[in-house]
């Protein structure tokens, strides 16, 4: 893919729009080669250090799930756990009807999505907090119902009775392996679906959501989809969760602790943005590492940390990065660029980038930006 | 007879629940803020009265002579500091600073308290008591008086807003901050009093929950918030009355949901709210003003 496969046909002379500053094919390479060394990662460490990356997959997961939600949906949800529960829940009945966890995995997340559909109608009548609530209600109630399957193994939980037996290390690294697809699928459908039309939808509604509506977007079947989708993605955490404990319990899988993991983790990172995710999942692996030994500790920092940022630096780490560096790893807006700054870098040659993109004026400077990022109460709209 | 007992004994738990409700519905109706922190801090109420009577020994009736002045100004600071803060933002941040703060408070009180079950006022003859109508119907005096408490409390805050002259200052924030602004009202003051009231009423429902039942660092996300929700919604949004509605219609869907098996009560709570939610969103007692 090259630079000139991204630019979108301008009616105006000399103008150009693209999809990011730098060449794509770049940013594609380098995807490639990051999930190559990630997946040659279960041949050089330990097992304690290939959990912590299968808890940062299932955490990474639900993240980019939440980002999609919060920061592009605007739908605060406090109940996501709910899906990591039901896609936990749903490998366990699979395997207990001797299907291979590993086929029960994307079997689950489906389910998980089909299970978003009836969910989504019931909270879709109440507005952002009360929104928040209702997601958290909702989890509590379908816990309830899935403890009263004395076949699921009721309050307690129980084992998946058909994990493959004989070589652990070799099932360990299955594992790994599974979450960073599930990780990489996560991450990658979040990407596409930002790209094209419900990326433009949800900009639009984020935006002015009667402006959004009366040009024709519809707002409900919009949100719903995401929805369905953040099903899917945490049914599948969930699903991978089961896999790495080979067990399922009622209380740690609807616990609501995955929501404040995922989305302390997205805002620490950076909402709105593809990449904060992935940051903020990092500082979450760290924290929670660092704090082990103190047991709730790492939640409790956890929170102020993220208190503290969004109070602070609305956009999160990565807005302080990008603040710096200028550069987007996922674009998924586009570039504006006038002639006068195509003229500066040589024409149709997008090499590094100049730094400075504030520098330039409203008009006649060297390039403005249509990117769908956040636009209202972020500085750098060009 | 099983039956009118578990009737009765809803409709006086369902006042427990208006109290935990009231809070919520409060800082909803004046500053567009959902306090997700909202059980949290009843159950830290809860917690301060334990320290209060463990240390000056006051009657656990009184205590909340104590508690509750504490959790006013507890109200006031957080409001006018962290979560004026938030609301200068946007809806969603405040959402994530009281998330943030519910998830604070709740493993602060597990690592400098414990996981262990609190109560309030075991072995006090007024609220282990109970009378007896008939032979199967056993009424506890403590049931009637949280059920009194919650009336008073809910007559008081409605009186308060439609007859006192700093209730009609709060709604007219409520109902237009600038026009306030413009004829001299400082807003931020007048939700740090909301605030102020609200955490009140919360910690009159952590120390009515401690007395009832026992608490722990969870019971204020997975009882108290989610119960006081479900009054909310139940009852509909921004009344008052409906509150008391929502609580005892939940507390009685309980408490029958026990009857029929005893580890249903929950479900059958949530199933009402559920139901609720699908046939009559506007909830229960609809506000007038819209017909």
């Amino acid at each position: 893919m090259t630079a000139t496969g991204t630019t979108v046909r301008s009616d105006i002379e000399g103008f150009r729009v693209t999809r990011s500053r730098r060449n794509v094919a770049w940013t594609g390479a380098g995807a490639v080669v990051v999930i190559a060394i990630f997946a040659y990662f279960p041949y050089i460490i330990d097992t304690g250090t290939r959990d912590i990356m299968v808890q940062g997959f299932i955490v990474l997961t639900l993240a980019s799930m939440w980002n999609l939600l919060a920061g592009y949906a605007g739908l605060v949800s406090v109940g996501q756990q709910v899906f990591v529960g039901l896609g936990a829940y749903f490998v366990l009945a699979l395997n207990i009807h001797n299907l291979s966890m590993f086929t029960a995995l994307p079997i689950a997340a489906v389910g998980c999505g089909i299970a978003a559909v009836p969910l989504w109608w019931l909270v879709s009548r109440l507005r952002s907090g009360y929104f928040a609530i209702a997601t958290w209600v909702l989890a509590a109630t379908v816990e309830l119902v899935i403890d009263r399957f004395p076949s699921l193994g009721s309050g307690t939980g129980m084992a998946l009775p058909n994990t493959p037996t004989g070589n652990t290390t070799l099932l360990e690294a299955d594992t790994y392996w599974i979450g960073l697809a599930v990780t990489v699928v996560a991450l990658a459908t979040v990407y596409l679906l930002l790209r094209g039309r419900v990326g433009l939808r949800l900009t639009a509604i984020r935006d002015d959501e009667v402006a959004a509506r009366s040009c024709g977007v519809r707002v409900g079947s919009t949100r719903m989809l995401v929805f369905v989708v953040a099903g899917i993605g945490c049914g599948a955490a969930g699903a991978l969760l089961a896999i790495s404990q080979q067990s399922v319990q009622p209380g740690p899988a609807f616990s609501v602790q995955w929501t404040a993991e995922m989305a302390f983790a997205v805002v620490i990172g950076g909402l709105g943005t593809i990449e904060g995710p992935i940051l903020g999942t990092a500082v979450f692996l760290i924290l929670q590492q660092t704090l082990s030994s103190y047991n709730a500790w790492y939640l409790i920092v956890l929170g102020l940390v993220a208190i503290v940022v969004v109070l602070v630096a609305r956009r999160g780490l990565w807005g302080l990065a990008d603040d710096y560096l200028h550069v987007r790893l996922f674009p998924v807006g586009y570039w504006l660029w006038t002639p006068s700054a195509l003229a500066a870098r040589g024409r149709g040659r997008f090499g590094g980038g100049r730094r400075g993109r504030r520098s330039g004026g409203r008009r006649g400077g060297r390039h403005g930006q249509l990117r769908g990022g956040r636009s209202r109460g972020s500085k750098d709209t060009g | 007879m099983d039956w009118v007992n578990a009737v009765i004994q809803g409709v006086l738990v369902g006042g427990l629940y208006a109290l935990f409700a009231c809070g919520l519905s409060l800082m909803f109706g004046v500053m567009k803020v959902v306090n997700l922190a909202h059980g949290d801090l009843a159950v830290i109420g809860g917690y301060l009265a334990v320290g209060v009577i463990a240390v000056t020994h006051v009657p656990v009736l009184l205590s909340f002579l104590v508690v509750v002045p504490l959790m006013a100004i507890l109200g006031y600071v957080l409001q006018r500091t962290v979560i004026q803060a938030a609301l200068n933002r946007s809806v969603l941040t405040t959402l994530i600073v009281t998330f943030g703060l519910s998830v604070v408070i709740e493993n602060g009180l597990l690592q400098f308290v414990n996981a262990n079950s609190h109560s309030l006022g075991t072995g006090n003859a007024i609220i282990t008591d109970s009378f007896q109508i008939g032979s199967q119907i056993q009424i506890a005096y403590l049931d009637l008086l949280i059920f009194a408490v919650a009336v008073v409390v809910l007559l008081g805050l409605q009186y308060f807003l439609s007859r006192a002259k700093y209730g009609r200052l709060i709604r007219a924030v409520a109902d237009d901050r600038e026009a306030a602004q413009l004829s001299g009202v400082d807003y931020r003051h007048v939700f740090g009093i909301a605030a102020a009231l609200a955490f009140s009423t919360a910690a009159l429902a952590g120390i009515a929950y401690g007395m009832y039942s026992q608490f722990a660092p969870t019971t204020g996300t997975d009882t108290i918030l989610l119960f006081a929700f479900a009054a909310v919604v139940i009852g509909g949004l921004g009344s008052l009355w409906g509150t008391l509605v929502g609580g005892v219609v939940l507390g009685v869907a309980q408490l029958v949901g026990s009857q029929i098996n005893s580890s249903d009560g929950l479900l059958a709570g949530y199933i009402v709210f559920l139901a609720v939610l699908v046939v009559r969103p506007q909830g229960l007692v609809a506000r007038r003003a819209q017909s």
